[in-house]
């Protein structure tokens, strides 16, 4: 723990991804105090000022009903920070919990488990999300349900791969002699063997669901407005483009600026973590 | 310097820097192998063994963190005069490498046609994929494979750990290098199987007057192979002398601990010495055959 | 013999895994959003017409039932009619469905074509500065939805830089007879070389917009590859034997990393495939996807299950395709019946 948090500090680009990350954080924490117009985050309508290039009123400029971008974008953080962690709180216990039974008890539990697991992996995740929100009705709650949907298969296809070679190892098949449960070989041998992975996993994929959640709402299948979204925002500014170009690329940067942050530690941490 | 020597190696020492400080692994060695003379370099693991081939390899002179000091002559040219380009340029035409494990040491997607082709190409740049397979099938009688066609046009993971062996051997003497460096060769390998290659090997390098660099952890191994042996403990020498020497009269306490470590019946596997002793620290003794 | 028997093993359960996803998608269309028939018709049509269409859709039936009819009628090409464009589901994804191939294959080539040459070069320089450099560059690629770098692209080199066209498959001043669907294929076949060089001109952009994440993806793998590829034996046997690095790089060490990268980027298919959403949607792509989120957006079932079904099907067979090539690539997998 200790050689992992060196690392982490003595290497720049880890030390960039934890700024950012941190930066993003703070963004969403504190929001109310820093967005320079905190009331922007809602329906205000302000076409006095609508449609502005950025300046130093405005430091990213103004969407087209003239409210501020900066101040939107810091919001929408929240929003995006939020689905990443209901998200990453609901799929990986699920997706553990399966791989790890059906990689342990084997027989048909694993093939029946398995193969449902392969059905989900088997259509490409952002149509698996759009579908479901396809039927649903486009609202945070639901954005969060047809992510995790997607999710969970991932975790339980890596927790089954670690479990089929853990299964095999001296101290389990020690375990298995003295009659533990399996319940205990499970979640108190096994599992503590495939943390690092699940941690490396879920540090990467925290960039990568605010990556799909920003996918389905720039395509109007997620948060609706007016709560602020980093997605619908690039896409509501692409009719402007060229002249108002300040409205795609600001919230597609500020996509771009957390999801990258995630990924700078998430990849130090796997060479941390896992040295092969 | 003795230009007349294949190889001399005098006050060799090798350190590793790393962030924590300095590590010396090899504290001043000196070695010498002369025309045509099978010398074996034995210590256990760690030993500083395998380093000292890479340096005489000279890729371990382009380890980033890796210091080395001395002298190491090959042929007398100073290899610490030389670019690391003419050190490479050395590789594959002048000193030549065997390596402990064949079947992972031959590249899995290559016909070994194909390698015994890109190793030729070493010496002679142009030769012709026909010409090669020519030469390759001739060395490869050499060493006793009989049905050489089907050898070449397989993948290692097709042949037998022996027979991979053998293939080794003959691609390591094709282009017919000055020097064989042969890292614990076959130890991967069957008892039986290790005994075989390495004398098909002897009777090659006998006849090419090969010299060899013989490295191994195992003193029974190298008895039937080398001339002189060097016994080598935490990166010193600590004993040297022709072969008899050694096994007849040991005089060092790590040398005798070694001898009496050689599994009797079937000489294989690692030999555990299971005491350390602080007289394994002893002076160097030397059988005063010194060349 | 063994290629063979491995192209039919992955045949089959790839059968089955279809057969699930379409159990997965029906359920999912049929159970999740309340009454289908209700959302079919939209908020303003009489409960006389809803019961109507609920006959119509064998809703009355148990669900095991309609899956059942869906399935028969699966069977005969029939996913039933698209009230997005009031035309049969299937007529509609066959009209599409070239059009999204063409832009994910040409995404595809690129991905293959950049992302293992940046990967070998990274790993040839690992740990020095060209190392860092890309792979900096590649976590960047990676980290930006397809939309963001679509957006990005366009205004770069459609709005400031005119050099490409903003959206379209082809210049709309040619008509090219429809023979595949395919601009590239057809525009050749009617001997329009300039409407293929027109079609090409219009792939780049969506193209590389949709593979970058694809290129950084696969140069990390390739990288990690040939990084565990260089610590074999058979790499130092290289560098014993004198092989130059740019050798060694190139040819001892990327083809034995080839046969896993291939692999793992015949599953990056899917996130080309899912992508190409976001990109054509910027582009105005008359494709599949464009198609896809049209139907999502108006509630269509009937095409919502069909687009699900076709895509996961192309993903499945791009997957058999990559696996066949992988068996050719890899000896030991093409000579396996030889071992004894």
């Amino acid at each position: 723990m200790k050689r992992a948090i060196y690392i982490l500090l003595s290497n720049p680009l880890s030390i960039l991804g934890l700024v950012l990350v941190g930066l993003v954080f703070f963004c969403a924490a504190f929001a109310d105090f820093i967005a320079p117009y905190p009331e922007h985050a809602g329906a205000v309508i302000n076409f006095a000022f609508a449609n502005k290039p950025p300046s130093a009123e405005y430091l990213l400029g103004t969407d087209v009903v003239g409210r501020d971008l900066l101040s939107r974008i810091i919001y929408a953080y929240q929003v995006a920070l939020g689905m990443g962690l209901v998200v990453l709180l609901i799929a990986p216990p699920i997706g553990v919990a399966l791989g790890l039974i059906a990689g342990y008890i084997g027989g048909w539990t694993d093939f029946v488990l398995m193969r449902i697991t392969d059905i989900f992996l088997s259509i490409p995740p952002l149509v698996l999300a759009l579908a479901i929100m396809g039927v649903m009705e486009p609202t945070l709650i639901n954005a969060m349900l047809a992510v995790t949907a997607m999710w969970w298969p991932w975790y339980a296809r890596l927790v089954y791969n670690i479990t089929r070679g853990e299964k095999v190892e001296g101290y389990v098949l020690a375990a298995e002699v003295i009659g533990a449960s399996k319940a205990h070989i499970m979640f108190r041998e096994i599992l503590p063997n495939c943390f690092p992975a699940i941690v490396t996993k879920m540090t990467l994929d925290f960039g990568y669901v605010i990556l799909i959640a920003s996918s389905l709402s720039f395509l109007g299948l997620g948060v609706q407005a007016p709560t602020p979204d980093l997605g619908s925002m690039v896409s509501e500014g692409t009719r402007y483009l060229p002249d108002s170009w300040w409205m795609t690329v600001f919230p597609g940067l500020a996509i771009m600026i957390a999801v990258f942050g995630f990924n700078l530690v998430g990849d130090v941490l796997r060479d941390v973590l896992e040295p092969d | 310097m003795r230009p007349d020597l294949t190889l001399d190696i005098k006050n060799l020492r090798l350190s590793f820097r790393s962030w924590s400080g300095s590590t010396e692994v090899l504290h001043g060695i000196d070695l010498s192998v002369a025309p045509g003379e099978r010398v074996a370099l034995v210590g256990e693991s760690g030993s500083g063994k395998s380093v000292t081939s890479r340096i005489v390899l000279g890729t371990m002179q382009d380890v980033r963190h890796a210091r080395v000091s001395g002298q190491v002559t090959f042929e007398g040219t100073d290899l610490a005069k030389l670019a690391s380009v003419e050190r490479r340029a050395l590789r594959g035409r002048e000193i030549s490498m065997i390596f402990q494990d064949p079947s992972s040491a031959l590249n899995p997607v290559f016909r070994i046609g194909d390698l015994f082709h890109e190793v030729l190409k070493r010496r002679h740049p142009k030769i012709s994929k026909g010409e090669a397979r020519q030469r390759a099938a001739a060395i490869l009688q050499d060493v006793s494979i009989a049905d050489a066609e089907r050898v070449l046009s397989s993948y290692s993971f097709q042949l037998s750990g022996g027979m991979n062996q053998r293939v080794m051997i003959a691609m390591a003497l094709i282009n017919e290098p000055r020097l064989l460096l042969a890292d614990e060769p076959g130890t991967a390998l069957d008892v039986t199987v290790q005994a075989q290659t390495l004398s098909l090997m002897r009777d090659l390098v006998e006849q090419k007057r090969t010299s060899v660099l013989f490295i191994s952890h195992n003193l029974g191994v190298v008895r039937e192979f080398a001339d002189r042996i060097y016994v080598i403990y935490r990166g010193n020498i600590v004993e040297h002398g022709p072969t008899a020497a050694i096994f007849d009269a040991p005089q060092h306490p790590y040398t005798q601990a070694l001898l009496s470590a050689i599994p009797r019946l079937t000489g294989g596997g690692v030999p555990d010495i299971e005491e350390r002793s602080l007289s394994f620290n002893d002076p160097m003794i030397s059988h005063g055959t010194d060349i | 013999m063994s290629i063979l028997n491995r192209f039919l093993g992955r045949l089959l359960s790839s059968m089955i895994v279809l057969i699930g996803v379409s159990m997965l998608i029906f359920f999912i269309a049929r159970i999740i959003p309340g009454d289908p028939a209700r959302i079919a018709l939209g908020p303003r049509a009489t409960e006389e017409q809803v019961t109507q269409m609920r006959e119509t859709l064998n809703l009355n039936e148990p669900i095991i039932v309609q899956y059942g009819l869906f399935m028969r009628d699966l069977a005969r090409g029939d996913l039933g009619i698209s009230l997005y464009s009031n035309r049969p589901v299937i007529t509609d994804l066959a009209e599409y469905l070239p059009a999204t191939l063409e832009l994910v294959l040409f995404a595809g080539v690129m991905m293959v074509a950049f992302g293992l040459p940046l990967g070998a070069l990274s790993a040839r320089y690992r740990g020095q500065w060209p190392d860092s450099l890309i792979r900096v560059i590649t976590l960047l690629t990676v980290s930006a939805p397809a939309f963001v770098w679509a957006v990005g692209l366009v205004l770069v080199f459609a709005y400031f830089t005119p050099l490409f066209p903003i959206t379209g498959r082809i210049s709309d001043a040619m008509t090219i007879p429809h023979v595949t669907g395919f601009l590239l294929i057809d525009t050749l076949a009617a001997g329009r070389f300039d409407g293929f060089l027109s079609a090409i001109h219009h792939l780049i952009l969506p193209a590389f917009a949709l593979s970058l994440s694809g290129i950084g993806q696969a140069a990390r793998l390739t990288r990690a590859n040939m990084i565990t590829t260089y610590e074999q034996p058979a790499i130092e046997m290289a560098q014993a034997y004198g092989f130059s690095e740019a050798r060694i790089a190139n040819r001892f060490a990327f083809k034995p990393s080839l046969i896993p990268s291939l692999t793992i980027i015949g599953l990056d298919f899917a996130a080309l495939l899912g992508n190409a959403f976001l990109v054509e949607v910027i582009f105005a792509w008359p494709g599949l996807s464009r198609y896809g989120v049209g139907v999502i957006l108006q509630k269509d079932l009937n095409a919502i299950v069909g687009t699900v079904l076709i895509i996961s099907a192309t993903f499945l067979i791009a997957n058999i395709i990559v696996d066949f090539l992988v068996s050719i690539l890899n000896p030991r997998i093409r000579l396996s019946e030889n071992r004894s």
